[in-house]
């Protein structure tokens, strides 16, 4: 069930999704966006890649296996957290640098955590995803 | 910092998160997790050892005020509560090295043991009402898959039903919250409390009340809510069951004790009437069902509810010496329950079943199994010295001071039935004759049966221990309690250092 129509748009969409959300994990630094829906986004480039491409390829673009992803965004996200501990204050306090980056804002460690919860969710909403498309 | 109170969330997280990342190389996950199991341990007693000075120790997550934020605290009863975790995380990790087949193992049994653990800890020391529900859904859905795992027919019964029952609770759970959440304004358990102690709006609350002791209520399986239990523990492996069975009702317990003892104290007149009848009729049918079952798991399971009777007895007389009972029978019924499956998954090893008329013999060929089930079911009876009979003595002694007399002859009643019931596995599995015909066991390995015993053996001694030595375990619960009925201590910890 392969469309001509449907893997050239997915060939030109994928990079303009996948930089969205990124973009929306950014924005949500200090505006609506966030690691969630970013991940969410991400997770449904790679969804509909694999609907016009097949699940192999799929998995081949994505270099990762989701379940490794999922692991690493939890590290980031809880590590993100203890940051904080080893300046001493409670954890998941936010720790804020000088650095002022454009259209990101200051840096700080929520945006590890944001990532971490951006990897989670790209990771979670693959792994089932693309199981359930390999049945 | 005041990390150590976070670090029994910490822990299991990292634990899991990297077993995730290294799915591939299970042997490594075997040393992760029994590592991850003992840190966790350690954390415990190093947050019980500061929590037994009498001291609350209080976070707040991100640095924001207490009202807030989401606050971490431990008081005794979760610092108990969270070393009893790390003892039953530690033995049930270790016993799954070889009790839990490899295939199993290789689907990332070590990943939701560790987010289980991760649930119940959380539950345990977090102090916000909203947390407290994440938590449990935590638990939830890690225990859910552990059920699941393996995907054997009998297995996904079982599941479907426990994770359909749980679901209901959990949005009990959540009406509740949001009941409050729209009456008081707030979900920190301290600030609730003060403000619920001030308020004037009591009727509305006790919706809230009610509503919460129910879904409470599924969570630890009392009467007559209980149904998804005995048709799920004893489905899947019993590292599986054992740790379910030691942790997760007590965790609906715990709750209980916490909200009730924090939230609704003002009209605990109100609720008591339904409490004592609870207990009451949580211990007859629990222990009547166990009579009526043929399997050693199954049989244990129904005593779960049954167990959980008597602790609900502790809360419902509501004295000093009541709830220090309550807490020291959630600590001795975890290692007990714990171990007992343990026991039975051994035993289930040695014949290749769980049912009880295929089991048999097992005194003759076996003789050090039978003693390893002996002191837990002893124990669970009530027989002294062992911890039961403490737990026991302390409900019934508070019973009586507080004129509940139809309550102890039910105590009593349900001990005596409950010791039928062990003398009943104790005859069919042990004393008698080996069967003709059972089904033919997978080949056994002495190393392997050596760790399997091991954990079993040290929960056993830990029964022993909490039985002849009860004396300071006694003195901390009971100060537990005291803690428990001055709820201001909790609140000014949380609330006054912000």
């Amino acid at each position: 069930m392969s469309s001509l129509v449907l893997s050239t748009a997915t060939r030109y969409l994928l990079p303009v999704l996948l930089m969205f959300s990124v973009f929306l994990l950014i924005r949500g630094h200090n505006e609506p966006g966030g690691g969630f829906v970013g991940g969410l986004t991400a997770a449904a480039a790679f969804a509909l890649f694999a609907i016009a491409s097949g699940v192999e390829r799929a998995r081949q673009m994505l270099w990762f296996h989701p379940r490794t992803l999922l692991g690493t965004g939890l590290l980031f996200a809880a590590g993100a957290g203890l940051l904080a501990v080893t300046a001493g204050s409670p954890y998941m306090t936010g720790l804020w640098t000088s650095f002022e980056m454009p259209a990101v804002g200051k840096l700080g460690t929520p945006l590890v955590f944001d990532v971490g919860v951006y990897l989670v969710v790209v990771g979670m909403v693959l792994m089932i995803v693309l199981e359930l498309a390999e049945e | 910092m005041h990390l150590i109170v976070l670090l029994p969330i910490l822990i299991p997280l990292f634990t899991a998160a990297a077993c995730l990342l290294l799915w591939k190389q299970p042997a490594l996950q075997r040393v992760l997790s029994v590592t991850g199991a003992v840190a966790i341990l350690v954390a415990g007693l190093r947050l019980l050892s500061t929590a037994a000075q009498g001291e609350i120790i209080s976070v707040q997550l991100g640095n924001w005020p207490a009202p807030f934020g989401i606050t971490v605290v431990a008081d005794l009863l979760s610092s108990i509560m969270v070393a009893i975790v790390g003892m039953i995380g530690l033995a049930v990790a270790v016993y799954a090295l070889f009790g839990i087949d490899r295939r199993r193992q290789s689907f990332g049994f070590h990943a939701f043991l560790h987010a289980l653990l991760m649930g119940v800890c959380g539950a345990f020391l977090t102090g916000d009402l909203f947390n407290l529900y994440v938590w449990f859904e935590v638990m939830l859905i890690a225990s859910f898959v552990l059920v699941a795992l393996g995907g054997e027919k009998t297995q996904l019964e079982g599941a479907i039903k426990y994770v359909t029952l749980n679901l209901i609770s959990s949005a009990l759970f959540l009406a509740a919250v949001g009941v409050l959440y729209s009456t008081v304004g707030t979900l920190n358990m301290a600030d609730l409390a003060r403000s619920l102690s001030s308020a004037d709006v009591r009727s509305v609350l006790s919706v809230a009340g009610g509503i919460l002791l129910i879904a409470f209520g599924i969570k630890a399986a009392v009467f007559p809510l209980f149904f998804w239990l005995p048709a799920s523990y004893h489905t899947p492996p019993a590292a599986i069951s054992a740790v379910m069975a030691g942790l997760l009702t007590k965790v609906g317990v715990y709750a209980m004790l916490r909200i009730f003892s924090l939230l609704f104290a003002y009209d605990f007149a109100y609720v008591q009437p339904v409490f004592l009848a609870v207990a009451g009729a949580t211990m007859v049918t629990g222990v009547l069902g166990a009579a009526a079952q043929t399997g050693f798991r199954r049989i244990l399971s129904f005593h779960i509810i049954s167990q959980i009777g008597y602790m609900i007895m502790g809360l419902a007389i509501f004295t000093p010496l009541a709830l220090a009972g309550t807490v020291f029978y959630l600590v001795h019924n975890i290692l007990a329950k714990t171990s007992l499956f343990l026991v039975a998954g051994i035993a289930q090893r040695f014949t290749g079943s769980d049912e009880l008329r295929h089991l048999g013999g097992l005194y003759r060929e076996r003789l050090w199994l039978t003693i390893l089930f002996l002191v837990p079911a002893l124990s669970l009876a009530g027989i002294p010295p062992l911890s039961g009979f403490w737990a026991k003595f302390a409900l019934i002694r508070a019973s009586m001071e507080a004129g509940h007399y139809l309550l102890i002859v039910v105590a009593f009643s349900v001990g005596l039935l409950t010791l039928y019931s062990m003398t009943k596995i104790w005859g069919e599995a042990f004393w008698k004759e080996k069967p003709a015909e059972r089904p033919v066991p997978d080949k056994l390995d002495a190393r392997e049966i050596r760790w399997m015993v091991l954990p079993s053996l040290a929960l056993a001694a830990m029964s022993i221990i909490l039985g002849v030595g009860a004396e300071p375990f006694f003195l901390l619960a009971y100060a537990t309690a005291e803690q428990l009925l001055n709820p201001n201590q909790y609140i000014n910890a949380v609330l006054g250092d912000t």
